[in-house]
């Protein structure tokens, strides 16, 4: 009987390893499920709500992928995952995506093998230190002690930052955001380094905000998108797109308001395209007519994305700035459906 | 004419096999080996044919790459721009620094509990007998991070130490601060391997120090030979401990005299404290969890060793007017240690692979060197994972080879 179980356990895997193989979106559709890596908590980008509901900027556009792919935004499992585990979780097919503000970088494009679909947040590495230390520059911080989330680009460009400038620093290495606020603010370390968008998200969630400041030097450009693994072109392109729709979808006004209505048929050609009302857009991708269109339901186009999670009516409260659309000079700019 | 006829053999039949108890366990073993061996062959046929999938190689020329990285505690000297390869030298000598210090620690603490366990006190018997309950029964993860947050937590910030005369010892939330040793006459360093990976310097006070240690024991062991010689001839032992004392301590006070011995103490400078040996919090806390929670085990093994000696020994002990410490330390102890050793020697290993927990305060160990940042830049999940096992299992071989030796040494001599 414990052979048999064992066997069966065996053969399982097996079948398992041999699904990995084929099409990611086919393995989606007969799931029916997700599996969207995320942040293992970061208010604002992918933090769970009281009732254990999963929210934030990146988790955005997991729901929308679900949306476009299975026509169910809440069809998603989120796996929390750390700097350190979230690449090993991608690579093995534990996740099918990884929305994680992960930097696009070329040795994780290129040595890990990985995709970066695209940028949905253009950030940089800032520093985070408490008022009363007086510190306005972050080359005043010789011999300071600096939190850091090991398994990190910010890792390597803390590393570089303070070798250049030729001043000394003491790293404390922390495995997730939530640790490293908690040693912050307990005084085990002088500053917290880590994409500024993020610094923004971790001290809005701080009891009085406005005793720690952000240094103005912004140390390296950190691109966050959405990754898959390499290889899968199909799966690619799904997420890929889908992250462009939400983008021209802003970009031509398409809004959760509205799109029921412009879907109907539009006086514009390219949001039909888009919306499925004209061509075959979906059908190429291997989906049906109206996946776009249930991606910005799902949430909003990216700008509301934006505004509802982290945009200046948050408590986070970061300006659209780099992340605005290029027609408001912005780096936001999607390729054109056609 | 006569012709032999050997009586017929009895053939070979391949049923045999399985019904010939001659053969039957042999073929049930080459059975069982084919599985393992076709299981074996399985799981690393599928690693390589995903790993060809993914367009990944096994290579490990990411070593001689920069690491890149900072790290905090480092005995060799290391900075950023570095290898990977010394990068895990750092990490490896600080996981070996933990698991030492713990070893010794939980060897003291566990030696002392086990036999105050066994104490006719019952205060002191009870006491012992809840530590040992409370640190064995609860996993050494928690110990440790309870420990570093007791450490972290309870310890005043470096800025309230502004304009404060702090003293030899400074306890801050970013580690404790002892004195260093200093030589206003250094002698210098030694150094090997260059400029390469794998360069480091050696001490050479530190050298002359260990010279005269061992020299000044040298002469001591010898007064004590002679000692025990007029006593086994005349019957009275000669008073030589303070000559013993005198061969070890003079010429070690000359030799610190000589090289300009003081003490550095740690001064507030900027965020921090500057100079001084840094003891971090995360090591503190690290070496005190898994001391107390290895300790548990081995005081449990101390008083099992203890009681395992018949009773009688001690009473012949006292018979024949032993004192109660020397019947401990002639008569007891040495039998007790052939049966304490063989389960202190896993205990030692436990300790050791233990250490590997590290992450969770943020001590860079060779896991959190070369099995976190350094798998995590460069992507080699499966080489740096099998380096780090190789490391353990060399690791642990030599501890267990060391206390092996030094068991058959202890260990009954059967004639």
């Amino acid at each position: 009987m414990n052979k048999s179980v064992i066997l069966g356990a065996a053969t399982v895997a097996c079948l398992s390893a041999g699904a990995a193989a084929a099409g990611t979106l086919d393995d989606v559709k007969a799931r029916g499920k997700l599996n969207c890596g995320v942040a293992s908590g970061l208010v604002g980008f992918a933090t769970p709500d009281a009732n254990g509901e999963w929210g934030g900027f990146d988790v955005a556009v997991c729901r929308a992928v679900a949306a476009a792919v299975l026509g169910d935004p809440k069809a998603v499992e989120f796996v929390p995952t750390t700097g350190k585990t979230r690449f090993t979780a991608l690579a093995s097919g534990e996740i099918d995506m990884l929305a994680r503000n992960t930097t696009w970088t070329f040795s994780r494009d290129v040595d890990l093998k990985f995709t970066f679909v695209g940028v949905n947040y253009y950030d940089g590495q800032g520093f985070m230190v408490p008022k009363e230390l007086g510190v306005s520059s972050a080359k005043e911080l010789d011999g300071a002690t600096v939190c850091i989330q090991t398994g990190t680009t910010t890792e390597l460009n803390l590393a570089d930052f303070f070798r250049t400038n030729g001043i000394s620093y003491e790293p404390v290495p922390i495995e997730t955001n939530a640790e490293a606020q908690q040693q912050y603010l307990a005084g085990a370390c002088d500053v917290y380094t880590t994409d500024a968008s993020g610094l923004a998200a971790t001290r809005a969630a701080f009891e009085a905000p406005n005793d720690h400041t952000v240094l103005p030097e912004i140390i390296s450009k950190e691109p966050l998108g959405p990754l898959v693994r390499h290889g899968d072109n199909e799966w690619g392109d799904v997420v890929r797109w889908t992250l462009n729709a939400l983008i021209t979808a802003e970009e031509l006004g398409v809004t959760s308001a509205n799109v029921a209505e412009m879907a109907a048929g539009t006086e514009n050609p390219e949001v039909n395209r888009l919306l499925g009302s004209e061509g075959s857009l979906g059908e190429m991708l291997g989906l049906d007519a109206e996946w776009a269109k249930r991606a910005v339901m799902a949430g909003g186009n990216y700008g509301e994305v934006f505004e509802k999670n982290i945009g200046e009516n948050t408590p986070i409260g970061l300006a659209r700035g780099l992340n605005a659309q290029y027609t408001d000079g912005g780096l936001i700019y999607s390729p054109p459906f056609r | 004419m006569t012709t032999l006829t050997d009586p017929p053999k009895e053939s070979f039949r391949l049923s045999m096999l399985i019904y010939d108890t001659r053969y039957r366990s042999a073929t049930i073993q080459v059975v069982a080996l084919m599985g393992f061996m076709l299981a074996a062959a399985w799981l690393i046929d599928n690693t390589i044919t995903n790993l060809e999938s993914l367009g990944k190689t096994i290579t490990f020329g990411f070593f001689t790459e920069p690491a890149g990285y900072d790290i905090n505690q480092r005995l060799l000297d290391y900075q950023s721009r570095d290898t990977h390869l010394r990068a895990a030298l750092v990490g490896l000598l600080n996981t070996l620094t933990v698991a030492v210090l713990g070893c010794i620690t939980a060897t003291v603490v566990g030696v002392l509990v086990g036999v105050l366990r066994l104490s006719k006190n019952w205060i002191v018997a009870k006491i012992m007998t809840v530590y040992v309950e409370i640190f064995r029964n609860v996993p050494v993860l928690l110990w440790i991070v309870l420990v570093f947050a007791l450490v972290s937590e309870s310890t005043p910030h470096p800025k309230t130490f502004k304009g404060v005369d702090t003293g030899a010892v400074v306890v801050t939330n970013r580690g404790t601060y002892l004195p260093e040793f200093l030589f206003s006459n250094s002698l210098g360093d030694l150094s090997f391997f260059g400029a390469s990976s794998l360069r480091f310097n050696v001490s050479l006070d530190l050298i002359a120090f260990l010279v005269v240690l061992f020299g000044g024991l040298f002469v001591s062991r010898k007064i004590k030979r002679s000692a025990d010689a007029v006593q086994e001839a005349t019957g009275i032992r000669p008073a030589t401990w303070w000559k013993r004392l005198a061969v070890i301590a003079l010429p070690i006070a000359a030799l610190l005299y000589a090289l300009g011995f003081h003490l550095g103490y740690a001064e507030l400078k900027g965020f921090n404290f500057k100079g001084g040996t840094h003891l971090r919090n995360s090591l503190l806390a690290l070496w005190l969890a898994l001391s107390l929670y290895t300790a548990a085990f081995i005081a449990e093994i101390v008083r099992g060793g203890i009681l395992a000696i018949s009773h009688g020994q001690t009473e012949a002990a006292g018979a024949l007017g032993l004192r109660s410490g020397r019947i401990m330390s002639l008569v007891v102890l040495p039998q007790a240690l052939r049966v304490i050793i063989p389960p202190m020697i896993s205990n030692y290993l436990n300790l050791t692979k233990n250490s590997s927990l590290a992450i969770a305060v943020g001590y860079m160990d060779i896991t959190g060197t070369l099995g976190g940042i350094t798998m995590n830049q460069t992507g080699r999940e499966l080489e740096c994972v099998l380096l780090l096992m190789a490391v353990y299992l060399i690791i642990s071989l030599s501890i267990s080879g060391v206390m092996n030796v030094y068991n058959s040494r202890v260990k009954l001599v059967e004639r």
